[in-house]
């Protein structure tokens, strides 16, 4: 075992996996000799090559386009888009092309491309680069969308992407590249792709989120157990396509009550799908309507306010407690 | 001062026969056989007969989606014929002759149209992806499937086709960037064929040529007459053996013209051109062309094309009986062919469909 950040935990999922199998390709704007702009491939190419770790011209169509054709001749490329913010460039490969080759094809062609990308607000961005746009893939059939709270989780999750034979799409949490170091297994290990996880138990109230509000939402929790002495369950989604419905209905059994926290706007994303979900597998299960903490329906702000318009403990806290009495 | 912002012509342009079937240049003259050149003329002829047919199935409402191929059949079938079969082709949704000669059953291009699943799925030994929709996406793409070649080393070549609107996308210029930068054995075909639906090309770009685009991604970019067969698969085979040999892309513009609608989906040509320059392509026809020039060399009689007329009249028939009877999609075969393993909620959704014993 060895203490390591996300970004190395990252890091060493690649390095295992290029080192396993000689079809992992990964590729990207800055990720050869600069190692990723946030060091992510740092020591990949050295390793294994420019033939295996390679730069790209930027443009972002260009690299989903040549991750399918790579995978339609079997590779199996991990492409970077270097912001998530940037995805807007490459829309059709993933959700016009990628998505929809084995369905096309019959399986004749199929294609392992995992799209990595950092994403996420709180760390003084230009525009462009902090959104959560992940609720655009919810709604896309044929890709997973993965999206890791923790250094463990994105090794096992990373791995698990990569072996997997369809397109994943696997969103980094910038804030949470440095911000927390954990026990993570120096050998490879897989996390299974589409299941949630329950991060603190509890019997009143379920709150079920992703990446850094997984964090957010445990802060809150604690809170409102130290003040309250009210035990909330945490459930850490870890994919939002598909989703783990069981997990989510299994708790809500116990506890009654639900609140679901998302980094992205209100409108029509993740937190809108499993309420649905929730609706149709636990609706006799509830107490109370299963409320949202999210941002207004905004675009992500510059980030002067960025800290406010994220749903901070405090927020998710008041969420917690309408929750409870409503 | 005088300026300096003089246009300059910026990219060769090639024939070898004229519109009279006259050879205008010995040194392009590609090495074929005279079964070779029959054989051209054979997949011709065979190509404007499918087209003809798949319009009249088309307007019986028997077919579905179909963009008409004639007047550019020189362009498709010249091209094509100048790569090998382990040669991978990423084409275009007109480019349906050179799949079919690359090997794509004619049956599943008539389910294909339809709408149906099977259609796009290539058999195993034929190297081409299905006709693709999106204008461009696959110029991106092939620089992937080019790339695969070069890291393997394999002696392969990815050709891949779109427009003239095409070279307007972003994925035209990344396509072509991306080829340049890695140096992958990829030639990109633009069959210019004088409007994209209704758009003309010099409505789509101020550049004289499509082919002088190639300059700015630094590969050789070259244009062509397109209805003369000889020299698409003149300057196609020139293309392809010097990809194949690890000498790097090519940008090919064929200089060609669509005889009929965009397609059959409504599409009304009397809208946006004239009588005039259909009359002045249709003296440009390039089996008429081709035809002249076998005939002076005792190559083509009019048996052998009736032969060609009714071999194509029984391949169609063939394929519309055989997709006519093949089994029909269903919902839980859709939901099946979208991941490999089925996530839980989509099981869920098939059981919608099947019953839960079935799943």
């Amino acid at each position: 075992m060895a203490q390591m950040t996300m970004i190395q935990a990252i890091n060493n999922a690649l390095d295992l996996e290029l080192g396993r199998d000689p079809n992992v390709l990964v590729f990207g704007e800055d990720v050869g000799k600069n190692g990723g702009v946030f060091r992510a491939t740092d020591g990949l190419q050295a390793k294994y090559g420019a033939n295996r770790v390679f730069d790209t011209p930027l443009a972002e169509s260009g690299i989903g386009g040549l991750a399918v054709g790579l995978a339609i001749q079997g590779f199996r490329p991990v492409a970077e888009i270097q912001f998530f913010g940037f995805v807007f460039e490459v829309m059709d490969q993933i959700a016009g092309q990628a998505s929809r080759l084995r369905y096309r094809t019959s399986s004749r062609f199929q294609c392992p491309v995992v799209f990595r990308s950092p994403f996420g607000g709180g760390v003084k961005t230009p525009e462009m680069h902090a959104d959560s746009l992940e609720g655009l893939f919810v709604q896309t059939p044929g890709v997973r969308v993965v999206i890791p709270s923790n250094p463990y989780d994105a090794k096992g999750l990373l791995i698990s992407a990569i072996r997997d034979n369809d397109p994943v799409i696997f969103l980094e949490h910038m804030k949470l590249y440095r911000s927390m170091r954990m026990e993570v297994p120096e050998e490879a290990y897989t996390v299974p792709l589409d299941q949630a996880k329950v991060v603190r138990e509890g019997k009143d109230l379920t709150v079920i989120a992703y990446g850094a509000m997984v964090h957010t939402a445990l802060k809150a929790a604690e809170e409102l157990a130290k003040t309250k002495g009210v035990q909330a369950e945490v459930i850490d989604l870890r994919s939002v396509n598909p989703i783990d419905i069981d997990t989510i209905v299994a708790s809500i059994k116990k506890t009654h009550r639900a609140v679901v926290v998302q980094e992205a706007q209100r409108q029509a994303g993740a937190a809108a799908e499993i309420i649905a979900q929730i609706n149709e597998h636990a609706i006799y299960h509830l107490e109370g309507p299963v409320l949202r903490v999210t941002p207004p329906d905004t675009v992500y702000p510059f980030a002067q306010i960025e800290d406010e318009w994220i749903p901070t403990p405090q927020r998710v806290l008041d969420g917690m407690n309408r929750a409870l009495t409503v | 001062m005088s300026t300096v912002l003089e246009p300059t012509k910026l990219v060769p342009y090639h024939q070898v026969l004229d519109e009279n079937g006259k050879v205008v240049n010995r040194d392009l003259m590609p090495k074929l056989s005279d079964d070779q050149l029959r054989e051209l003329m054979r997949r011709m002829v065979f190509t404007r007969i499918l087209d003809q047919r798949a319009i009249r199935l088309s307007r019986q409402g028997r077919l579905g989606f179909y963009a008409p191929v004639a007047g550019q059949e020189a362009s498709m079938i010249g091209s094509e014929y100048a790569t090998q079969k382990e040669d991978f082709i990423l084409p275009g949704y007109r480019d349906v002759p050179q799949l079919i000669f690359h090997g794509w059953p004619l049956y599943q291009w008539v389910l294909f149209s339809r709408g149906h699943q099977h259609g796009m799925e290539m058999p195993k030994d034929v190297n081409a992806l299905f006709p693709q929709i999106i204008i461009g996406a696959q110029y991106v793409e092939t620089a992937g499937v080019a790339l695969a070649f070069k890291l393997r080393g394999e002696k392969r070549v990815a050709i891949t086709y779109t427009g003239d609107g095409g070279t307007s996308q972003g994925d035209f210029y990344e396509g072509i960037n991306f080829a340049g930068a890695f140096h992958v054995p990829a030639v990109f075909i633009v069959q210019n064929n004088q409007f994209a639906i209704s758009v003309p090309v010099r409505l789509q770009t101020a550049a004289e040529t499509l082919a002088q685009k190639a300059i700015a991604a630094g590969i050789p970019g070259v244009q062509v007459d397109g209805n003369d067969i000889l020299a698409v698969y003149a300057v196609t085979k020139q293309a392809v053996d010097r990809a194949r040999a690890g000498d790097g892309p090519t940008l090919i513009e064929t200089l060609t013209f669509r005889f009929g609608p965009h397609t059959m989906s409504g599409d009304d040509p009397t809208r946006y051109r004239t009588k005039e320059l259909e009359n002045e392509w249709e003296r440009k026809d390039p089996l008429v062309r081709f035809r002249k020039f076998l005939e002076a060399k005792e190559l083509w009689s009019e048996a052998d094309e009736e032969k060609t007329v009714e071999e194509a009249k029984e391949a169609f028939n063939q394929a519309v009986k055989k997709a006519d009877e093949y089994p029909k999609m269903t919902i839980p075969g859709l939901i099946d062919s979208m991941f490999e393993v089925l996530p839980a909620s989509l099981k869920r959704q098939r059981e919608e469909y099947t019953g839960k014993e079935e799943a």
